[in-house]
């Protein structure tokens, strides 16, 4: 018998351990992994036509809630993911920086669509060519705008760097010198 | 159309053109506040509402940084565009209408932000919509509007 047409949530899959009679061990990373991977909140910072996407996304077809983000934060203080959809003026690049700063760690970034990419289009004096110019990106998502499916695949390649860092990477000599190329800290 | 422009501005007036159905004409810098003056306080059809006020950069036939100011008469519907050129190209400084039309401000700020016109009497002549941190004045002729921190373009895809 299938469970095709089940309307159960599905339950997702435990980290690989030991398993026994009433115990289950595997690491902490592991766990702590599995965990921040699911529960995710994200904070939108839209400005244009892919925050429109992103609301579709965010809606009840597309359901992003169904990958651990039920709560969009709009404060950053309460947020470990950063999604950046739409063009970012160099007079907006400042707060941009102060609204990742005011993040706690850990956090991540999403760039959606070509503007917060790399300027898109808007090849011109008042627009910064790429939030990688301010902050540190994880995932960027092409498109202009893209489809939510296609925002959905950023999210889950998101979370597929979530669940894989390492505990230790953001005291890491490597992840300080990354900040402090962009004078973050 | 005859009491469009009176007695007291017309030895003001360089040039008198109509372009677009819109009446235009060209005063110095030193009576443009005057001429705006006596244009709103004409008897019979006073121009009492500034529509616009923006900067242009002309390079021919010979170079030119100067303002355009559209004017409209509510009693009688009619437009008029006044144009004022700065007589240096390096530091254009014009007078400010602000005394005359309080929207004069904004759009004041405006045209030195992207134009780099000084408006002397301007009450608060800083930059309003471009970063502070902006050098240049990114409508003049001279600068590209092609950001040059750009990387995704390259001479193979883009001719450049």
């Amino acid at each position: 018998m299938t469970n095709r047409h089940s309307a159960s949530p599905q339950i997702g899959e435990a980290p690989a351990g030991i398993d026994g009679q009433g115990f289950f061990l595997t690491t902490v990373e592991k766990a702590v992994g599995m965990a921040r991977k699911n529960s995710l909140w994200p904070l939108p910072f839209a400005t244009s036509c892919c925050g429109i996407e992103f609301m579709a996304t965010m809606g009840s077809h597309y359901d992003f809630a169904r990958f651990g983000s039920e709560r969009p934060s709009f404060s950053p203080r309460q947020a470990d993911l950063l999604m950046v959809m739409g063009t970012i003026s160099k007079k907006l690049g400042p707060i941009l920086k102060q609204v990742y700063e005011q993040m706690a760690e850990p956090r991540w970034v999403l760039s959606v669509g070509a503007c917060a990419s790399s300027g898109g289009i808007f090849d011109t004096y008042s627009v910064l060519q790429g939030i990688d110019k301010v902050i540190p990106v994880d995932v960027y998502v092409p498109g202009c705008p893209p489809r939510p499916e296609q925002i959905i695949d950023g999210l889950m390649k998101i979370q597929e760097l979530v669940q894989k860092e390492p505990l230790g990477r953001r005291n890491s000599p490597e992840y300080k010198a990354l900040l402090n190329r962009y004078g973050i800290q | 159309m005859t009491s469009l422009l009176t007695e007291t501005i017309l030895p003001h007036i360089i040039s008198q053109t109509d372009a677009y159905g819109i009446t235009e004409i060209e005063v110095a810098p030193e009576h443009l506040v005057s001429v705006v003056i006596a244009l709103k306080s004409q008897a019979d059809m006073p121009f009492s509402f500034m529509t616009d006020l923006c900067g242009i950069h002309y390079l021919e036939p010979t170079p030119r940084i100067g303002i355009v100011i559209h004017l409209h008469s509510m009693e009688t519907n009619t437009r008029l565009r006044i144009k004022c050129f700065a007589t240096s190209i390096e530091t254009p400084t014009l007078p400010s209408l602000t005394g005359v039309f309080s929207a004069a401000n904004w759009m004041e700020r405006e045209t030195y932000d992207f134009f780099g016109i000084q408006f002397s009497g301007h009450p608060n002549l800083i930059r309003i919509l471009n970063d502070d941190s902006m050098t240049i004045f990114p409508m003049r002729k001279e600068y590209p509007l092609e950001d040059d921190t750009r990387e995704d373009k390259d001479d193979t895809m883009f001719g450049r």
